[in-house]
């Protein structure tokens, strides 16, 4: 089953119409010894066995909707009302092509115009772009744009050992061409720190609020350190959880330039780590030097409003070499289901959401504080924490799954092989009190040795 | 379609002209330049005090469908720029040699210019493009 | 009618979903911490239903009609690849899972980096990259590495054809090489005087789009790829044009060290309005312990029974180029794609996207100038927006126009080396019939411009805007809402 309409009646009159006798003629061009390899692919099915097949295969696997799942790191577990997965799956939206002919296309136009609003308002910037490809990503672009603003003089970033490590291995894998100098995270640095390693060679320096590990940045903080960067001349990059900002101060309120993360909680499914979103929001000053598509307000010729992608002197397709960014397909898609998320809960439901968050982690961090060889560790959380174990942390997920069928948090000597005893555990608002009930329990029943 | 040149300037290859005002030149890109670019939206001026080289990219004009670079015809700091240009940035479409200026330059080599098209050498090499 | 804004339909007090209430003891959350407002608009479930409802109304899609924008691909996306990608099993798997709880995930890419890697020719596929840019860059950044890894590292050139997508040279910058253009010669194959001349010992390797942005098949591929490594580069295929090439040939065995596959083009999966896509890259042995990682292998030691699966990075890898393990519910999509089709289905694909082309070719290149008519040309071809008796109408009018008798346009204004351009390319999944009213369309079109121009002038006229003001928007830059 290929999909294709045509049968060999069309194809005989549209070979004559070429004027050759067969389809193989028409690669003749293609190095004979080359022409029509064999391809050792397993034998094609019909639609009926490739679900029973995927099915088959998506039953192997233990997914969160199914167990208690207190898993975060990067990728978080929220709910998704019924309308975002009915509105992206209208054909219109779904199988339609970037709008590169806008006169077609204002439906997609039109909701990426929102969602870039929507996005400004919840980190408190100016600007949003129309996506890239993740939070690791995003924060990457922010680096290459901060370099971009300095116009290449600045040849250092300080990033924080709290930013997510694989947004740090992604900005290193990213600048391994740049000749860069990349500091600042091969160790815990307080933020008071991290503002004394900026200097005049410094274009950014990146954060993540609440970092890696949970831990919330308060605003007066931020602020001091975004006027520390500021001081040195240099951009203030923070990657931010996008629900917490439906209750926490959002980075724009503190000074930073360019807010960034990962918009997955926002209505995109777990997926097994994609496709995810990227958000990427920065001062209207540096739009120029921005990255990705960004839709923009115009009218038609009978002055009727529209919208448009603009700036795209910046972009590859016209500045090739000299481009911002090499970015061309981006998330678009996912964007539209970010949109259609915050649409449907709007600011209170959101900040209910957040609220959900923060009570059930700290009730689920209370308790497991109180039981005897786990220690919680101390510091400000949204909705995750790191919690010490009596046992390897690695055998306390094993024994969560097998026994109680809870899928734990997440292991942090798979990152820092120091924290061989430390869980990450997010807990958010699709955890009832029962599930964090149960996980205190079989905390409290695993970890004897 | 003729374009326009201005009998008092001389020009690069790159389309920019300059015209020579005591030990200052103004700087500005030509008919020709600003109707392959088409409507002008933005134009990144290089700031007051900044040392030029002739044959050197100094600033970007930008239009919708394309960036150019403009290359310095000339040696200098810049001692003026068109502050007019940030409002109104059409001016380089509607008035290339006049309103539609760029920058004024304090000249490091006031020979350079000697070695630039004149008008007619100019108008010349438009005629094999 | 124009759709207002969600902002401008925002009542103060609306209500959307409905949230639970608290069902643990609260702790307070510190004022200092707490945003003063949250401004996002206050509508109800109806009115985000509706409101995007009405927002589709005025996109085009492949759902509607033919797309014939070339190097896009826009062939039909199935939809059982819907229906796969939301099995809860994959839908709800969080990537951090122990990989024991995602043994079927594994399974599935371990499938898929196998298949593609000998639809391809290629030893190991990496199915990290988000797109075919990011496939690009990961592919740049892998030559580069080769050549570091044995000492070469005066090699800081890559060569690449003039006519080549934007995102080649962007991908080559973003790297830190420097970008060496080369042209094309008169029957639109990569100049090969050219390219022997720009041969030397500071290139890392030549970026090559087989079949070319023109739709042609490059005739001396086989002494292309011999050169550059015969001058010790690599070469880097881009994989935009695979939709012509699947069954036919395969790139690895041609002397294509590392390629992307863009899977939203020739593997069916949707575009979405401008993603997500996947850009999976598939490499040479010579470049395979440089990919990034973690890719699914297959664990050791096992004696019969079901494989089982596990993480492991390359020895030597340049690193992570994204968060997790890729775009895995577009990866499901292409998997199901591939899955359906088997070897026949793909090399019907190819053969049906290159008749549907040629046909095209052969019915429009006494209209519209076709460059490189005299040649077969694959899944694509380019002709010129230039009518004879229409001096003033040019390719955008014709764009424009096309809108009008309910086709998308094709690609306009691409390759940069051809003035006037539109790039044509049907794709497989277009019947005869659609064929025939596009080429009806096209023909009508022709003998507008020169008899009414205005109306090619003044198009679209029955698109749900008209012309929009592009200079406007980037002059007075309004890119939130209120």
């Amino acid at each position: 089953m290929s999909f294709i309409p045509n049968t060999d009646a069309d194809r005989s009159a549209m070979l004559e119409a070429v004027g050759v006798r067969s389809v193989e003629e028409l690669f003749h061009d293609v190095p004979v010894d080359h022409r029509f390899p064999r391809i050792d692919l397993p034998a094609p099915l019909s639609e009926l066995e490739v679900l029973r097949e995927l099915d088959a295969l998506a039953r192997r696997n233990a997914d969160c909707g199914a167990a208690p799942c207190f898993l975060g790191a990067g990728a978080y577990r929220h709910f998704i009302p019924s309308v975002v997965d009915s509105v992206i799956s209208r054909s219109e939206f779904a199988t339609a092509y970037t709008p590169y002919q806008p006169e077609i296309s204002q439906g997609t136009l039109q909701a990426i115009f929102e969602y870039q609003s929507m996005i400004a308002r919840l980190t408190g910037m100016e600007v949003s772009n129309a996506s890239h490809y993740d939070g690791a990503t995003a924060t990457a672009e922010a680096v290459i744009m901060a370099l971009n603003v300095a116009q290449g003089q600045r040849r250092r970033i300080v990033v924080s050992a709290g930013v997510h490590p694989q947004y740090r291995a992604v900005i290193r894998t990213y600048t391994q061409g740049m000749r860069l100098e990349i500091t600042g995270d091969d160790a815990d640095s307080s933020v008071e720190e991290l503002a004394g390693m900026c200097d005049s060679a410094t274009a950014c320096v990146v954060v993540q609020n609440p970092d890696f590990f949970g831990r919330i940045i308060p605003p007066s903080s931020l602020s001091a350190l975004a006027k520390s960067v500021h001081a040195c001349g240099a951009l203030l990059v923070a990657a931010v959880n996008p629900v917490s900002l439906g209750v926490l101060v959002p980075p724009g309120d503190s000074g930073v330039d360019v807010a960034v993360g990962e918009g997955q909680a926002l209505g995109n499914t777990l997926s097994f780590g994609g496709p995810y979103l990227g958000f990427f929001a920065f001062r209207r000053e540096h739009v120029r030097k921005s990255s990705g598509r960004i839709a923009g307000e115009t009218v038609d010729r009978t002055g009727r409003r529209g919208f448009v992608f603009t700036l795209s002197t910046r972009e590859q397709h016209i500045r090739r070499e000299k481009a911002t960014s090499n970015i061309c397909t981006n998330q678009s898609l996912n964007a539209l289901a970010a949109a259609v998320y915050l649409a449907s809960l709007g600011p209170r439901g959101l900040r209910k959401v957040a609220e959900l968050c923060w009570h059930k982690a700290h009730y689920a961090a209370q308790c497991i504080a109180r039981l005897p060889g786990y220690k919680v560790h101390a510091a400000q959380f949204f909705h995750e924490f790191i919690v010490r174990c009596p046992i390897s942390a690695d055998e306390t997920n094993r024994r969560l799954f097998q026994r109680h069928g809870i899928i734990g948090g997440y292991d942090l000597s798979r990152e820092f092989s120091a924290r061989g005893n430390e869980l990450l555990i997010c807990v958010t608002e699709m955890n009832s009190r029962e599930e964090i009930d149960l996980l205190v329990t079989a905390l409290s029943e695993v970890g004897h040795a | 379609m003729e374009h326009k040149v201005d009998q008092k300037a001389r020009y690069a290859k790159t389309h920019e002209w300059v015209r020579i005002e005591g030990g200052e030149a103004v700087i500005g890109i030509s008919d020709y330049a600003q109707d392959k670019l088409s409507d002008i939206v933005f134009v990144e001026l290089p700031a007051v005090g900044k040392e030029l080289k002739a044959g050197a990219a100094c600033m970007v004009i930008e239009s919708v469908k394309a960036a150019e670079e403009v290359f310095s015809p000339v040696s200098g700091s810049v001692v003026g720029r068109n502050e007019a240009l940030e409002k109104s940035p059409e001016l380089v479409n509607s008035d290339p040699f006049g309103q539609g200026w760029l920058v004024r330059v304090k000249l490091a080599a006031p020979a350079e210019a000697a070695s630039l098209m004149d008008a007619a050498a100019y108008s010349s090499y438009l005629a094999t493009l | 009618m124009p759709e207002p804004l969600l902002f401008e339909k925002s009542r103060p007090g609306r209500e959307g979903v409905s949230v639970p209430g608290c069902d643990v003891p609260q702790t307070a959350i510190p004022a200092a911490l707490r945003r003063p407002s949250l401004p996002l608009p206050e509508v109800s479930e109806v009115d985000v239903v509706r409101h995007y409802l009405r927002l589709s109304h005025l996109n085009y899609c492949i759902d509607e009609g033919l797309y014939p924008l070339g190097s896009c691909t826009m062939k039909y996306n199935p939809k059982v690849n819907e229906a796969a990608a939301r099995l809860p099993g994959f839908a709800r798997l969080h990537p951090l899972q122990d990989p024991s709880t995602a043994q079927g995930a594994m399974a599935l890419l371990f499938g898929l980096q196998r298949m593609i890697a000998e639809i391809g020719g290629f030893h190991s596929v990496c199915l990290q990259p988000s797109a075919g840019a990011h496939g690009e860059l990961t592919g740049i950044l892998l030559m580069r590495a080769w050549h570091g890894a044995r000492g070469e590292t005066r090699r800081n050139r890559i060569l690449v054809p003039d006519s080549a997508h934007g995102t080649n040279p962007a991908s080559t910058s973003m790297a830190g090489l420097e970008v060496v253009e080369i042209p094309s010669d008169t029957r639109g194959n990569v100049d090969l005087l050219q390219l022997r001349a720009q041969l030397d010992d500071r290139v890392a390797g030549l970026m090559l789009t087989n079949p070319n942005t023109l739709g042609l098949f490059e005739e001396n591929l086989l002494e292309i790829t011999r050169l550059v490594h015969e001058a010790g580069g690599l070469v880097y295929g881009d994989g935009a044009n695979f939709n012509a090439m699947l069954g036919i040939a395969k790139p690895g065995l041609m002397g294509i060290d590392v390629m992307h596959f863009n899977l939203h083009k020739t593997f069916s999966t949707p575009h979405g309005g401008g993603g997500p896509g996947s850009g999976a890259v598939g490499v040479g042995e010579a470049l395979a312990e440089f990919l990034p990682g973690p890719l699914a292998v297959q664990a050791k030691g096992m004696a019969g029974g079901e494989p089982r699966y596990e993480w492991r990075t390359p020895s030597r890898s340049i690193g992570r180029v994204k968060s997790f393990h890729g775009n895995f519910g577009v990866l499901v999509r292409a998997y199901t794609y591939i899955r359906m089709l088997g070897a026949e289905g793909l090399r019907a694909v190819a053969e049906n996207a290159v008749l549907n082309a040629n046909y095209l070719q052969s019915r429009l290149k006494d209209i519209y100038p076709v460059p490189h008519g005299d040649r077969t040309c694959m899944h694509e071809f380019v002709a010129q927006g230039k009518i004879a008796g229409a001096p003033d109408i040019r390719a955008l009018d014709i764009s424009k126009r096309l809108i009008d008798h309910g086709f998308h346009p094709p690609t306009n204004y691409f390759p940069l080396i051809v003035p006037e351009a539109l790039m044509i390319e049907p794709t497989e999944t277009e019947s005869r019939e659609t064929l025939d009213s596009f080429i009806e369309a096209m023909r009508t079109i022709a003998r507008e411009a020169v008899s009414d121009p205005d109306l090619l002038h003044d198009a679209p006229h029955s698109s749900p805007v008209r012309r929009l003001d592009e200079v406007k928007a980037a002059k007075e830059l309004k890119v939130t809402a209120g």
